[in-house]
């Protein structure tokens, strides 16, 4: 199992060492999404790492999918987080589609050669997400969307976008996931977003003006759309984490032959204790960030009775360790860190939005805090 | 059409690679043990082979540590079908006579219709070991081949000398060996690598092909002394009092540099 794994993490390194690390610097300076790089990932295996076989997935556990998201980042973290979210939209095509919906999708997806993206915040509706109002008005065999949705990344590059929307009542209740080709008369897309990080992916809105789209793109049932929502959450979540993590240990590991290469007053940067002693709890940090992540990961692919609690813990944890570890690794570093050329800059601005997204933190210290008080 | 490729773990040339000063072993401790890249590159050959082919069954085999087993694996999520690693307490240390004799009996036992090596280890850099198969194989032997091309019954290829190159083919069986000039290696993807446990892998000792590594009625080399590479000295400085280009001159040429 162990070899297996470390197999399946040389495999990734590898490619991240060939194909993302030598360009990361340049897709995040010219905001340029590296499509062709996608396919190439799509070969290895990474469109689909927990989506089963039958359809192309890789059918890995999510104890994996951490370890990859992780090494996957020390290459270009914006690229790891956009395959996280790819992965997320194949599982939830893979786990609540049926079979002809999985037949459709899945194959392209797993390969990407077809790309995802995830709809659900919208201008109006971010952490009360389910305060959405995008509309799918039922007319026949058929559903009619309206609406807009915000922070898509992917958008206007991807196939296909599952978008949450309104089908019933206010709140929770009345969403269902519904699955848009790209091309559906009406689809329409904003601006790329000018944005502090995540450069080298795109971040639209996606606008639908009357999108008529068959019922039978529903994934699951009427209704049943914001608990699909929440449940492709959860490993989102932890593989946003992995990225974290994989970037921060890129940061520290660059900070660690800075404070060896560095002299100051006559000695290396690394014989002031103080310096030790920051090292030390970088160290500390992420391995405190991953043995949580381990965990929540372990839980998912046991189906434990708290994993939504776990998850929360584990992004909220990993993001705010792993940005104040790059950010450390930044300070470490003087000047050279504020310079684009060593590259810990960019990981610093692209780690920030991993706090926000995907849940906020607060939203994941009110999962952990509500499920402790409703115990009393 | 059975392939064999010969391949190979070895130090990371990334990292230090150190004698071990007591066994005159490299010390597998000191860097990350990696598949030679061309060990990769020969396996390359064969499965560029087989994927166009259709037909042909690639076969990867090594003599070397139980340790090596994840890395010889590593063929098997690249594509080959099977893999012989012939591992034995008693081989460390094997001297090219012995590593030739061993691998040949492996390879007679497997079958094979052509065997793919690497031209040069990066770590032992022998470079012979392609022509002492053929010969214990008694097949013809096409070596450093700088392009190959497989045909159903035989393989033809460039072979890259000081003084140009040379068109040379031979009918199969036969050993080749490639240079660096071919292709990169594909990655391993991760259905290989979850594939790769369930082909064949077969643990060979000494004993299963008849070789007794302690067997002193044949030729041996036998080293009789090892040291530490020097640390580096500093290089030469060379002032210039208006004559420096001639002392460069000088200095080059008495060190045989031009």
């Amino acid at each position: 199992m162990t070899e297996e794994r470390d197999a399946l993490i040389e495999a990734v390194r590898e490619f991240a060492e060939a194909e993302l690390a030598p360009n990361a610097a340049r897709w995040d300076a010219e905001k340029h999404f590296p499509i062709d790089t996608l396919r190439r990932a799509g070969d290895l295996g990474l469109g689909g790492v927990y989506v089963r076989e039958e359809f192309g997935g890789s059918e890995l556990s999510r104890l994996d999918a951490v370890a990859i998201f992780e090494e996957l980042a020390k290459g270009d973290t914006t690229i790891a987080a956009y395959i996280s979210i790819h992965n997320m939209v194949a599982w939830m095509i893979d786990t609540f589609g049926d079979a002809a919906q999985r037949e459709r999708w899945i194959p392209g997806l797993a390969a990407m050669t077809a790309l995802g993206s995830y709809c659900l915040t919208e201008p109006g509706a971010g952490s009360d997400a389910a305060a959405i109002t995008t509309s799918a008005r039922r007319d026949g065999d058929d559903y009619v969307l309206n609406g807009v949705k915000q922070f898509v990344s992917g958008a206007g590059s991807s196939a296909v976008y599952i978008v949450m929307a309104r089908t019933g009542e206010a709140g929770a209740k009345g969403i269902s996931a519904i699955v848009v080709p790209d091309g559906t008369p009406g689809l329409s897309f904003g601006r790329n977003e000018q944005k502090m990080g995540w450069n080298a992916q795109p971040t639209r809105q996606v606008v639908f003006d009357e999108v008529r789209v068959p019922v039978s793109n529903r994934l699951g049932a009427e209704s049943a759309g914001f608990g699909i929502a929440l449940k492709g959450l959860d490993g989102g979540r932890l593989n946003i984490a992995a990225c974290s993590l994989g970037g921060a240990q890129w940061a520290l590991d660059r900070a660690l032959r800075y404070v060896h290469e560095r002299e100051t007053f006559g000695a290396p940067l690394a014989a002031n204790q103080s310096i030790m002693f920051t090292l030390a709890d970088m160290e500390t940090e992420l391995q405190a960030a991953r043995a949580l992540l381990e965990r929540a990961a372990t839980k998912l692919d046991e189906g434990a009775p708290d994993v939504v609690t776990a998850c929360a813990m584990a992004k909220r944890f990993a993001t705010d360790a792993a940005f104040n570890v790059a950010n450390t690794a930044l300070q470490l570093h003087g000047g050279y860190g504020y310079l684009h050329e060593y590259g810990i800059e960019r990981v610093v601005r692209d780690l920030r939005v991993h706090q926000i997204l995907e849940g906020t933190n607060e939203i994941m210290r009110l999962i952990v805090g509500r499920n402790l008080v409703n115990r009393l | 059409m059975k392939i064999i490729v010969l391949v190979k773990e070895v130090p990371d040339t990334y990292g230090e690679r150190k004698l071990d000063l007591e066994t005159g072993l490299a010390d597998r401790g000191a860097s990350e043990a990696v598949l030679d890249e061309i060990s990769e590159r020969a396996l390359e050959v064969a499965l560029a082979y087989a994927d166009a082919a259709g037909e042909a069954e690639v076969v990867v085999l090594s003599m070397a540590p139980e340790s090596a087993a994840a890395t010889i694996r590593k063929g098997l999520a690249m594509g080959a079908a099977s893999a012989v690693h012939v591992s034995d307490p008693g081989l460390a240390g094997a001297d090219l006579g012995l590593t030739a004799r061993t691998i040949a009996a492996a390879i007679r036992r497997t079958g094979f219709d052509l065997v793919i090596t690497g031209n040069l280890s990066t770590d032992g850099s022998g470079g012979v070991l392609a022509a002492m198969l053929a010969e214990l194989l008694e097949v013809p032997n096409a070596t450093a081949l700088s392009s190959v091309e497989i045909a159903g019954d035989s393989v033809s290829g460039t072979r890259s000398t000081d003084d140009g190159y040379m068109r040379v083919s031979a009918p199969l069986p036969a050993v080749i060996s490639i240079t660096e000039a071919l292709p990169d290696a594909r990655f391993p993807n991760f259905k290989g690598i979850m594939a790769a446990k369930k082909k064949p892998f077969e643990t060979l000792s000494a004993a299963d092909l008849e070789i007794d590594p302690a067997d002193v009625s044949v030729a041996a080399s036998i080293m009789t002394g090892i040291a530490e590479k020097p640390p580096r000295s500093a290089g030469v400085k060379i002032t210039d009092e208006g004559d420096g280009g001639t002392k460069i001159a000088e200095y080059l040429i008495a060190n045989r540099l031009v």
